[in-house]
C-alpha cells in the first residue's frame, strides 16, 4: 500500500516514529506485518525462533508510523509498536 | 426473584405437575424445556407457575437447546430444571455428559414412556434406566431417583436439588407415565430456604481460585458467572485451572474424581425404604409405579404364608450395591418386576453375586403388570 | 510477553491467559487477530470485564473462550448459543458473548442461531468464517463457497453456501455486520457497537485458514489469502443482505448492513412476570 498523495504539511509537521518490539517465542513467522505494513518497515530476517519459525526483522524503523496495524493483524499478539512519548526508556 | 414462601397447603394434582410444584419449592427458577408426552405438564406447569414467583420459563427449539440453557442458567447461578421423556432423553445425552463434566448442578427429570423410538407415547415403561446411567459417552456418575407416588415425585424433586447442588452433578429424576398422569393428593410443606441446600461457592479470592480443586469430600466449590472470577469451564479433559490438557494423566485424575465424588459419597447419597425385610425368604426388589403393584403381591404373599418382603428402590444411581450384597445372604431370591425386559435386574443379580437367585418379572411397556404377575413369581420362588 | 507502555497492547495482554500463549492456531490463521478484536472491542466498550462471559463451541475458533481471561466456557459443538441464553436468563446482568465458527454456528448449531436470533435474546455473536471446518483438517462447511475445494469436496463444493448475513438478517436479528480480519479496525469498533446493543448482534468475521482451506484453494500461504480477501472486498455500510452471497473469485461484500431495534426477549419476558404477578393480586 502505498501513499499516493503527499500531505501539504509535511515539511512543518513530522510524525512520530514508532519502536518495534517483537516477541520472538511468540512469532510463527506468518510474515502478516511484513506483507501488510503500509510503510514498509519490516522484512522476513534470517533468523529462525526456538520452534523454527522465521522471524521478521525491522528493515527501516524511521519509516515506522506507530500505526499499530502490524500489532493488530498479528494473530499471536507477538508484535508491539509504540511511540517515543509513551516509550519510558526514551 | 422473590422467595416463595407459601404455606403449607394440599393439592389433588398429576404426578407432572407435583414434580413442578417440587422444583418452584425447592428454588428452581429456570425451566427450559420442549413438549413431550408424557411430561408436557410439567413444562405447561413451569410456565404458568415460574412467572408467578419471578422466574424464567423458556421453550427451546430442541431438547438439545433446552439441556444447554439449563447447564447455562446453573452457571449463572440458578436453580434450573428440564424435562422430557425417552426421545428427548436421548438427545440430551451429549449435553449430559457436558454437565458431568463441568460439574454443573442442575435436575434432568424424565417421565419415561414405551420405547425404543417413538415406540407408545402415551403409555408407560421404565425402559431407560440403564440409559440413565449409561447413556453419555465417556466415564461419569450421576445420581438417578425414582418416584412412586406424586407424593414421592414432588419430594424427590427436592432431594434431587439438594443433592445435585451438593455434589455438582445432574440428578435425573427418572419418573414414568403412570406417576406423571395420575392424581392424588400431595401435601405441600411450606419449604424454608435454610432447608434447602445451595452449592459452595468459594472461599478465596479470584486470583487464589482453582475452579476444579476438590474440597475433602471431592467436589470442588463453584463459582458462578459474572463475580470476577473470570474462570474458564471446558468440556476438554482439564485440569484443576480449568485448563484443557491433553495428557493420560489428567484423564486419569479428573475421571477417577468425577466418578469417585459419588461413588465415595455413596453412602450419603443413597436411599431405600424397606418393608416387612427382616424375616423375609424372598424379597420383591421394585422402583418406581411397580413399587406400589409388588406391595399388593408382597402381602397377598404373606397371607399365604409366605416371608416375603419389599425394598424400594429410591436412588437407583448409585445404584444399593452394599445393601443388595448384605441382603443375598440372608434371601433365598430376589424378585425384580420391571416395565422393561431386565434392566435393573441385571444390577441385582450382579449384586447377589449368586448367593441368592435373581428373578425378573418383565413387562414390555404399555400398561402396569398386575400383582398375580408378581405373586407368582413369589410363589415359583418358594419351591 | 513484552510489555510496552502502550495502552491498548497493554489491554490485549491483561486479557489474555498468559500462561497459555502461544496458542495452538496455524501460523497465519484468522482466529488470532479476530480475537485480538473481541478484546479491544470489549475495552472499547467499556463493559465491566467481570460481566463479560464469552461462551465458544467446538473448533478451532471454539478454543478462543480457553484464551481469554474472563468468565469462558468452552461447550459442545453447536450449542454455545442455547447455552449462552441459559447465562443470559439466569443472570440478566451478564454480557454474553458467543464466539465461535461457521460450521459450529450455521451446520450443527444452525437451529439455534436462528431461532437467538427470532427471539433477539441480548448477546453478541461472533462468526468467524473461513469457510472451512478447520480443526479436524478442512472439511466442506455450509459457507464453503460453491466448487471449492476442501477436504471432502475433492472435486469441488457442490453444494451452495449459506449468506449468513442473510439468514440471520431474516430470522430477526437487529445487528448484523460482515468483516474480514484485514478490515481489523472496523471489526474493533462493530464488536463495540454489538456488544452494548440491547439484542441479537451477529458479526461475521471473514477469516484465513492457511494450512488448510487456503492452501486447497490456490492460496498457498497466509498472506496469499489475506491479500485476497483485501483485493475482493468491497465496503458496502447498509447494504441489503440478501445481495452479499461469497463466491469463489468474486466480491466479498462487508460492512454494517443492519442495525434496527426490536423489542428484546429479556423485555418480552418482563412483560409477562409482570402479567402473572398482576392476575395473582387480583385473585387475593
Amino acid at each position: 500500500m502505498k501513499l499516493w498523495r503527499k500531505p501539504f504539511d509535511s515539511a512543518e509537521t513530522a510524525t512520530t516514529p514508532g519502536k518495534i518490539y517483537l516477541d520472538k517465542e511468540r512469532c510463527k513467522g506468518c510474515g502478516y506485518c511484513v506483507e501488510f505494513c503500509p510503510r514498509d518497515v519490516l522484512k522476513m530476517g534470517n533468523e529462525l525462533n526456538p520452534k523454527g519459525y522465521l522471524l521478521p526483522v525491522v528493515d527501516d524503523e524511521t519509516r515506522c508510523l506507530a500505526c499499530g496495524y502490524c500489532e493488530v493483524i498479528c494473530p499471536e499478539f507477538a508484535i508491539k509498536v509504540s511511540t517515543p512519548e509513551n516509550n519510558s526508556d526514551g | 426473584m422473590t422467595e416463595n414462601r407459601a404455606p403449607a397447603r394440599e393439592l389433588f394434582i398429576s404426578g407432572d405437575v407435583a414434580c413442578a410444584e417440587g422444583a418452584i419449592s425447592a428454588g428452581c427458577r429456570f425451566f427450559a424445556g420442549y413438549p413431550i408426552t408424557p411430561a408436557t405438564e410439567i413444562a405447561e406447569r413451569m410456565s404458568l407457575r415460574l412467572p408467578q414467583v419471578g422466574g424464567t420459563y423458556i421453550q427451546m427449539e430442541d431438547e438439545l437447546a433446552s439441556m444447554n440453557a439449563v447447564l447455562g442458567a446453573a452457571w449463572a447461578g440458578a436453580k434450573a430444571m428440564t424435562a422430557t421423556s425417552g426421545p428427548g432423553f436421548s438427545l440430551m445425552m451429549e449435553n449430559l455428559g457436558l454437565g458431568a463434566m463441568l460439574e454443573t448442578p442442575c435436575v434432568l427429570v424424565n417421565i419415561q414412556r414405551a420405547g425404543p423410538s417413538t415406540g407408545l407415547p402415551t403409555l408407560v415403561a421404565q425402559q431407560d434406566m440403564m440409559q440413565a446411567r449409561w447413556g453419555s459417552h465417556g466415564d461419569y456418575e450421576i445420581i438417578a431417583l425414582s418416584p412412586s407416588s406424586p407424593q414421592e415425585i414432588f419430594d424427590f424433586t427436592i432431594t434431587a436439588f439438594n443433592l445435585s447442588e451438593r455434589y455438582r452433578v445432574p440428578v435425573l429424576v427418572m419418573s414414568d407415565e403412570v406417576v406423571g398422569h395420575m392424581s392424588e393428593k400431595v401435601v405441600i410443606p411450606e419449604i424454608t430456604p435454610e432447608s434447602l441446600y445451595q452449592r459452595r461457592l468459594p472461599q478465596v479470592a479470584p486470583e487464589e481460585y482453582l475452579p476444579y480443586q476438590p474440597d475433602a469430600d471431592l467436589v470442588p466449590p463453584m463459582a458462578i458467572a459474572g463475580q470476577g472470577y473470570h474462570f474458564h469451564a471446558t468440556g476438554l479433559t482439564h485440569d484443576e485451572m480449568g485448563y484443557p490438557v491433553m495428557t493420560a494423566e489428567a484423564q486419569d485424575k479428573l475421571i477417577r474424581r468425577l466418578v469417585d465424588k459419588i461413588r465415595l459419597n455413596s453412602k450419603q447419597i443413597i436411599e431405600y425404604r424397606e418393608t416387612q425385610i427382616e424375616d423375609a425368604d424372598i424379597i420383591v426388589c421394585a422402583y418406581g409405579i411397580t413399587t406400589r403393584i409388588a406391595r399388593f403381591a408382597v402381602n397377598m404373599a404373606r397371607e399365604e404364608g409366605i416371608r416375603a418382603g419389599l425394598l424400594q428402590l429410591i436412588t437407583i444411581w448409585p445404584f444399593a450395591e452394599d445393601r443388595i450384597r448384605e441382603l443375598s445372604s440372608q434371601v433365598k431370591a430376589f424378585i425384580v418386576p420391571e416395565i422393561n425386559y431386565g434392566q435393573i435386574v441385571l444390577e441385582v443379580e450382579r449384586c447377589a453375586g449368586g448367593k441368592a437367585e435373581t428373578i425378573l418379572v418383565p413387562h414390555m411397556g404399555g400398561g402396569v403388570p398386575s400383582p398375580d404377575t408378581i405373586l407368582n413369581a413369589i410363589r415359583e420362588a418358594t419351591r | 510477553m513484552i510489555t510496552t507502555p502502550n495502552v491498548e497492547n497493554q489491554t490485549i495482554e491483561k486479557f489474555l491467559r498468559q500462561d497459555r500463549l502461544p496458542h495452538i492456531f496455524c501460523p497465519g490463521c484468522g482466529v488470532g487477530p479476530a480475537m485480538g478484536s473481541l478484546l479491544r472491542g470489549i475495552d472499547r466498550s467499556e463493559i465491566d470485564p467481570d460481566k463479560i462471559a464469552v461462551v465458544s463451541g467446538i473448533g478451532c475458533s471454539g478454543r478462543v473462550a480457553g484464551y481469554v481471561k474472563l468468565d469462558s466456557f468452552h461447550t459442545t459443538h453447536g450449542r454455545a448459543i442455547p447455552f449462552a441464553t441459559g447465562l443470559k436468563l439466569g443472570n440478566p446482568e451478564l454480557n454474553v458473548v458467543v464466539f465461535s465458527g461457521d460450521g459450529d454456528l450455521a451446520a450443527i448449531g444452525g437451529n439455534h442461531l436462528i431461532h437467538a436470533a427470532r427471539r433477539n435474546i441480548n448477546m453478541t455473536v461472533i462468526c468467524v468464517n473461513n469457510f472451512n471446518y478447520g480443526m479436524t483438517g478442512g472439511q466442506v462447511g455450509p459457507t464453503s463457497p460453491f466448487e471449492a475445494r476442501t477436504s471432502t469436496t475433492t472435486y469441488g463444493n457442490f453444494e451452495t453456501p449459506f449468506n449468513l448475513p442473510y439468514l440471520v438478517s431474516a430470522s430477526g436479528a437487529t445487528y448484523v455486520a460482515r468483516w474480514t480480519t484485514i478490515h481489523i479496525r472496523q471489526l474493533d469498533k462493530a464488536i463495540s457497537e454489538a456488544l452494548v446493543k440491547p439484542g441479537f448482534s451477529f458479526i461475521e468475521v471473514i477469516a484465513p485458514c492457511p494450512v488448510v482451506y487456503g492452501r486447497m484453494n490456490k492460496k498457498p500461504e497466509g498472506k496469499d489469502e489475506l491479500r485476497y480477501y483485501q483485493e475482493k472486498s468491497v465496503t458496502r455500510n447498509g447494504a441489503d443482505p440478501k445481495d452479499v452471497d461469497i463466491e469463489l473469485n468474486g466480491p466479498i461484500i462487508v460492512g454494517k448492513f443492519v442495525d434496527i431495534e426490536r423489542p428484546t426477549l429479556w423485555e418480552r419476558l418482563q412483560q409477562v412476570t409482570e402479567k402473572a404477578q398482576a392476575r395473582i393480586k387480583t385473585k387475593k
